[in-house]
């Protein structure tokens, strides 16, 4: 009786250190949806890229809660249906703890509904309003809201004495979301819209609108509500037809300095909201984002070649708002990470500062955002 | 602006969007005329004539790149002919057309693949982004004159290729009677492959040119493809001058319809009027009715 005693806890003991091992080591696994190629792609490769970036310094740092996370990547193309398919698959087979992205608001309406029901948390990059209001439990957004970008458009008008502007959009999802809110909000602001166009997102020359725009008697700001290559053809006919002492509004969308590239000379004294990453170097040492945003670029530029963009800066919130809510929670449980992630308070992340609550799942306020401008190629922030 | 300055100015933005439109539908109307094939990869070779360029730019000066890109595109079109076509048991018209189809979805995601997803562009052959020439008070870029210029060159040589030259004219022997063209000796497998060659390089020529106003990106191809069959088929298959003509009516009747209606019609215009004309004159505004020599120049 004595022996096997003795014998039993021997192998107990003997294979404890294989049940600590796969405790510790088992990853945390947290599942990616982005449009990492398609037509989305601009948002989608910057923000797998971050991605992949972020989760390798975490990992080498020791992790989370000295588990690895384990960053369980789809590339959806920007197509809903995928996108279904793939949170289907990282609900019900991966399991995963959270699910970064969408990249695009369509996406991410398409599959609220579905992480809702099955529990699953969801932080998204992607800007609708809509993906908030009427606010679902688990489901939280890391971009600005597309009203705050016009209400910083209107108010810099409101500065420079504009009253009356022409709206030009693309015909895609986000264009289509901006012709809506800017036609909404123009009235309240005092501004009148003479001329309201949309145009092909495939549009390979915007001469004949802007010819619309310049015949409208009185235009004093020209406001384009788009993605590439439209911003930077809408820049250059600007110019081209002798427009150039009518300001350029862009969307919040510009925030590459790649677009300023493409555009040229055309792009000097453009306009538009954007948060912080892009004029780091403006920043002044005391700014709470100062040290986030610096490393951030740095790490991203040194790392990838490329110059860094703001739809990168949102999967950098999403990721790091899924890993503080573990860290606050101290576990990786569902309920508890999601409860920790609504209360998530000052957090500093390249967007803006997040103030989570149970009303308010996009954490920003309009000062997360400031009115840029291009000057001598760069970005700066622009001062009357 | 008073009417007649704001009449000028659409009529040259419809000559700018025209003038694209044209230099696909010259390719297009190429390969029509010699091989009876509608080559819906036609886009891609534009496409690709604008990002090979843009890639050689980095390293040579700005002709050499653009005639290197045009070597390269026109090699990848013989290539494609060579690979994809001859190995046909039936050369029926039918499946050459769906397999540009197929091709076209290959080169587009081959080009993501090479070359990302990011917009780019040449530089302007002349001036940069904000010069513009002025004609009575409206403004063009001075780029567009590149295009209509060299669209203009494109015809004449195309012209003169077809009429004078031992080659043109057995590729337009092959297009008029491919069995008679057989029969005097004329290798119709090497006289397509020439056709295809021919118009890549013409589609990579029209590439270069207008990326400083289009912006070259991979999935540019689709919507030029689309215009430019339209443009084509207005003109009227089978010559290339009409290409040219349809291309730069479509961009013409686009601003016009800019000018009254809301631009979300402009395309709707177009192709109504693309519809109506086809309903008179199925050939096309220039074309010669089909069975007549609708292929000899």
């Amino acid at each position: 009786m004595r022996k096997w005693f003795v014998v039993g806890i021997a192998v107990c003991l003997l294979a404890a250190p294989l049940f600590a091992q796969k405790t510790s080591s088992k990853p945390i696994k947290v599942g990616a949806i982005f449009a990492v190629t398609g037509p989305a792609s601009f948002l989608g490769a910057p923000e797998e890229k971050t991605a992949r970036m972020l989760v390798d310094k975490i990992n080498a740092d020791g992790g989370v809660l000295g588990r690895k996370i384990e960053l369980i990547l789809k590339d959806s193309g920007a197509s809903p249906e995928k996108a279904v398919s793939f949170a289907k698959q990282l609900i019900d087979e991966d399991k995963v703890l959270a699910i970064i992205g969408p990249s695009t608001s369509g996406e991410t309406m398409q599959i609220k509904q579905l992480c809702e029901e099955n529990e699953m948390i969801l932080v998204s990059c992607a800007a609708a309003e809509v993906i908030v209001n009427p606010v679902a439990k688990y489901v939280f957004k890391t971009p600005q809201k597309d009203s705050q970008a016009i209400t910083w458009i209107f108010r810099t008008m409101e500065d420079l004495g504009i009253k009356k502007i022409a709206v030009l959009s693309s015909n895609d999802g986000f264009g289509n979301a901006g012709k809506k809110l800017l036609e909404e909000m123009a009235g309240p602001a005092g501004i009148e819209v003479l001329v309201d166009e949309v145009y092909d997102k495939g549009a390979t020359d915007l001469m004949d609108i802007l010819t619309k725009v310049k015949s409208a008697e009185g235009v004093q700001a020209v406001v384009n509500w788009s993605i590439v290559p439209a911003q930077s053809i809408v820049a250059k006919n600007m110019k081209q037809i002798g427009l150039e002492d009518v300001p350029l509004f862009q969307s919040h969308g510009f925030g590459n300095l790649k677009y300023v590239e493409q555009a040229g000379v055309a792009a000097e004294g453009t306009l538009f909201p954007a948060g912080w990453l892009l004029v780091v170097d403006e920043l002044p040492d005391s700014h709470p984002q100062k040290k986030v945003l610096a490393t951030y670029k740095k790490d991203y530029e040194s790392l990838y070649k490329e110059d860094v963009s703001t739809f990168g800066g949102h999967a950098y919130d999403a990721l790091m708002l899924v890993v503080e809510g573990i860290k606050k929670a101290g576990s990786t449980d569902r309920e508890k990470v999601r409860d920790a992630i609504e209360n998530i308070k000052e957090f500093v992340g390249t967007a803006g500062v997040f103030n989570f609550s149970p009303e308010d799942h996009t954490g920003l306020s309009l000062d997360a955002f400031e009115m840029l401008t291009v000057k001598d190629g760069k970005f700066t922030v622009y001062k009357k | 602006m008073d009417s007649g300055t704001l009449a000028l100015q659409y009529l040259l933005s419809g000559v700018t969007k025209g003038s694209i439109y044209a230099v696909v539908a010259i390719g297009f109307n190429l390969i029509y005329s010699a091989t009876g094939v509608l080559n819906f990869a036609q886009g891609e070779f534009v496409m690709l004539g604008g990002m090979v360029a843009v890639t050689l730019a980095h390293f040579v000066p700005l002709p050499v790149a653009v005639t290197g890109a045009v070597m390269v595109v026109a090699l990848v079109g013989c290539l494609l002919e060579i690979a994809f076509f001859r190995r046909l048991r039936h050369h029926s018209i039918l499946h050459m057309i769906v397999i540009t189809i197929g091709l076209s979805i290959v080169i587009q995601e081959a080009a993501l693949h090479i070359w990302d997803e990011k917009v780019r562009s040449l530089p302007y052959f002349s001036g940069n982004e904000i010069s513009s020439i002025r004609f009575l008070g409206a403004a063009v870029s001075p780029q567009v004159l590149w295009v209509l210029g060299t669209v203009g060159v494109l015809v004449l040589l195309l012209h003169l290729f077809l009429r004078y030259t031992l080659q043109g004219r057995a590729i337009r022997a092959c297009s008029s009677n491919p069995e008679a063209a057989m029969l005097v000796g004329i290798n119709i497998s090497n006289m397509r492959t020439l056709s295809f060659g021919l118009s890549a390089a013409l589609g990579a020529i029209g590439g270069c040119v207008i990326s400083p106003i289009t912006m070259t990106h991979y999935e540019m191809g689709t919507p030029l493809a689309i215009k430019g069959f339209a443009a084509a088929i207005l003109g009227g298959l089978g010559n290339p001058m009409a290409a040219v003509l349809g291309g730069l009516t479509i961009g013409i009747l686009e601003a016009f319809s800019v000018s009254k209606l809301p631009a979300a019609y402009s395309d709707v215009t177009a192709f109504t009027v693309l519809l109506l004309v086809l309903f008179l004159r199925p050939h096309g505004l220039f074309g010669s009715p089909v069975g007549e020599s609708v292929r000899e120049y």
